[in-house]
């Protein structure tokens, strides 16, 4: 259990750079949840935490210490790779016990320690195997018992569920979960995979271009994001977001034209910019196309997730997904009317991406709930 | 795709068993030869048919070549180029595949451009050196003028001298050095990914700890297969060991097979001749035939 401050950190490689100038405080014992499309740098910053990669420029530290010069081995760290990173010469008792084996433990405690590890993964039937004798699932518990075993300060997780099939994932993220919560140790967790990043996080950190996007908890994530990133990166279906302008009068004028209600200060107060505007399927309402103030569109196909549905419905040529409640019948090409509530409506320049304007309440509950 | 081709096949197996037997009848000729007797081995011509006096050439062959000693010398030559060459080669492609530095490169180009060099066109200056270990030392300090000045400060005359003609050292050093074994590592571990030297390094291991506990380990059919490669090599060196073993006793096996031959005006036993041939090249065919499933396996992939 540490806290980990990340101060001003950058990574280029040669002259490109990579990650630009992050700063984060974490806390101690909290999960973090590092969420971003590939090559938006999350992974380098984990590496650098673990000391794989060098910090081009600012300062990390752990518990109070800087551990900018220091080694992996001198920080404190475990880390659990993408691919598991078993060694496949050794059994899974060696693999789990090597950090030990090289600390210089004796034996015996070696041994024990190993047992009590392994009883806590349930793999105490597999210590005799090679890890090619595994399933994927049982050599990603082998990797996480191999980082558990040191007892470290700080875990590192590096996007390790993305080799497992959907119902092993769903598992696993359990599990991790429920090891977090014994264990107590700080933990990055990097993830391109939003629900992974929902499920598990204390506290998200979005990244984008080697920038930091939007540090949250999972709900104001979701409901407050930041910035035009954010919205169109978390959640499925992503944020409808609709590129336009404020005019005078104070309602947003799509680029196809059509007027949509701005609540009236709000207008005011972006009147002439222009602006993207954001509404989550679920704070749009379908209603029958003759609805007054409804916004008339056409039905495209119908997602259905099971528990609910969305349709994605074609909005004077762009998309805008709806979701649907009760039992209405659709089918594609019907014509639809869409209600946006005005206060449910996300504003962000639309030179910047930056967050202009939230939702005054989290929909169908309050923010501090 | 299947092919039903019965004559073409006809042929292939034709072509294949000719070469065959062209290539295994040099050995039954060597196999056959050395059971007859001198009578029968000098009659135009050869008879094909083996006799009885396999055992007898054997035992005289043994004695005259002093085989004895000389297959000690030459297990003991052949182990000692095969081991260091592993060693060295497997240290060797680590630095380079495992650690970033300024120039190598250029080192990697160095040892892969010695393919060219092999010791045959080398053989003068690596006599010389062998003769006395230290004579570049002596040279530079004889240019640097470090002799004249030590003479006369100290009345010494400086002569460093470490000569290592007929002793293992001398035998064995000059053909450690293998780019092909250094070539074959580094692709190796050019295949091994980089997460498990990441973990390793994770798990608090440094670079040697990583190299004995890690790299050895997953190359073993590599390096098993260098070392029979290189033990047959070694063991058919002839060149090298004819001119650094100049005292008679200390001679290996290949070199000696000469004592064997028949001198112009001497008994033409070429029975004998052919049982020490057996004899000497029985080693590296036993160890090929022990290995031979290690071997291919460390050529053809990694162990999955």
């Amino acid at each position: 259990m540490a806290p980990i401050s990340i101060r001003n950190v950058k990574k280029s490689y040669g002259k490109t750079p990579v990650v630009h100038g992050v700063d984060l405080e974490i806390r101690s014992g909290e999960f973090i949840v590092i969420l971003g499309p590939s090559g938006c740098g999350k992974s380098t910053l984990l590496r650098m935490v673990a000391g794989l990669e060098e910090i081009s420029d600012g300062e990390i530290a752990i518990d109070g210490t800087v551990v900018n010069r220091l080694e992996p081995r001198q920080r404190g760290c475990a880390m659990v790779f993408q691919n598991y990173a078993l060694y496949p010469h050794m059994t899974v008792a060696e693999n789990i016990g090597y950090a030990l084996k090289v600390s210089g433990v004796p034996k015996a405690e070696r041994r024990q320690r190993v047992e009590s590890v392994a009883k806590a993964l349930s793999l105490e039937p597999f210590l005799d195997r090679r890890p090619m004798a595994l399933s994927g699932g049982q050599r990603q518990r082998v990797a996480m018992g191999r980082a558990m075993i040191r007892e470290p300060k700080v875990f590192l997780f590096d996007e390790p569920l993305s080799n497992l099939d959907a119902k092993l994932r769903i598992a696993m993220r359990a599990e991790i979960r429920r090891l977090h919560r014994r264990l107590g140790a700080t933990s990055i967790f990097v993830t391109h995979d939003q629900n992974e990043a929902m499920t598990l996080a204390d506290r998200i950190i979005v990244m984008n271009a080697g920038k930091v996007e939007q540090v949250g908890t999972p709900e104001e994530v979701y409901h407050f994001p930041s910035s035009r990133f954010v919205a169109g990166f978390v959640g499925s279906p992503a944020m409808n977001l609709l590129e336009g302008r404020v005019n005078e009068e104070g309602a947003f004028v799509y680029d196809q034209g059509r007027n949509i209600a701005l609540s009236p200060e709000r207008g005011r107060a972006f009147a002439g910019h222009r602006v993207v505007l954001g509404v989550r399927a679920e704070a749009a309402r379908l209603v029958s196309p003759e609805t007054p103030g409804a916004l008339p569109a056409t039905a495209d196909f119908i997602e259905e997730l099971g528990a609910s549905r969305v349709v994605h419905a074609d909005f004077d040529g762009l998309p805008f997904a709806v979701a649907l409640t009760g039992n209405v019948r659709l089918k594609p090409g019907d014509r639809i009317g869409i209600m946006i509530d005005p206060d449910a409506i996300h504003l962000y320049s639309a030179d910047t991406g930056a967050g202009l304007a939230a939702p005054a309440r989290m929909p169908s509950k309050s923010v501090d709930a | 795709m299947i092919e039903r081709t019965p004559i073409f096949n006809l042929v292939c197996y034709t072509i294949l068993a000719l070469g065959l037997v062209i290539a295994l009848l040099p050995f039954a000729i060597v196999i056959i030869a050395s059971t007859l007797d001198l009578h029968a081995v000098n009659t135009v011509p050869m008879p094909l048919t083996p006799s009885v006096h396999f055992w007898e050439n054997l035992q005289a062959a043994w004695v005259r070549a002093d085989l004895g000693n000389k297959l000690v010398h030459s297990i003991i030559f052949a182990v000692s180029v095969a081991a260091g060459k592993v060693i060295l080669s497997s240290m060797a492609a680590f630095t380079i595949v495992y650690f970033r530095f300024p120039g190598r490169y250029v080192i990697f180009w160095l040892i892969f451009i010695t393919l060219m060099l092999p010791l045959e066109v080398r053989i003068v200056p690596t006599y010389s050196i062998a003769a006395n270990a230290l004579q570049p030392f002596q040279a530079i300090l004889d240019v640097t003028g470090l002799t004249s000045l030590i003479a006369y400060l100290f009345g010494i005359q400086v002569k460093l001298e470490w000569g290592l003609l007929n002793s293992y050292p001398g035998l064995v050093l000059p053909l450690v050095a293998t780019a092909t074994g250094t070539f074959l590592y580094r692709q190796f571990y050019l295949t091994i990914p980089d997460e498990l030297a990441e973990a390793s390094k994770m798990d608090g291991s440094g670079p040697v700890r990583f190299f004995l506990d890690i790299l050895l380990p997953l190359s073993r059919a590599n390096m098993i297969a260098l070392f029979t490669i290189m033990f047959v090599w070694a063991w058919n060196q002839y060149l090298w060991p004819l001119l650094i073993t100049t005292d008679p006793k200390f001679g290996i096996a290949v070199t000696e097979l000469k004592t064997l031959i028949p001198s112009e005006f001497g008994l033409p036993d070429w029975n004998v001749a052919m049982a020490g041939t057996l004899i000497i090249m029985s080693p590296p065919l036993i160890l090929v035939i022990l290995m031979q499933r290690w071997f291919v396996r460390g050529l053809i992939s990694t162990e999955k």
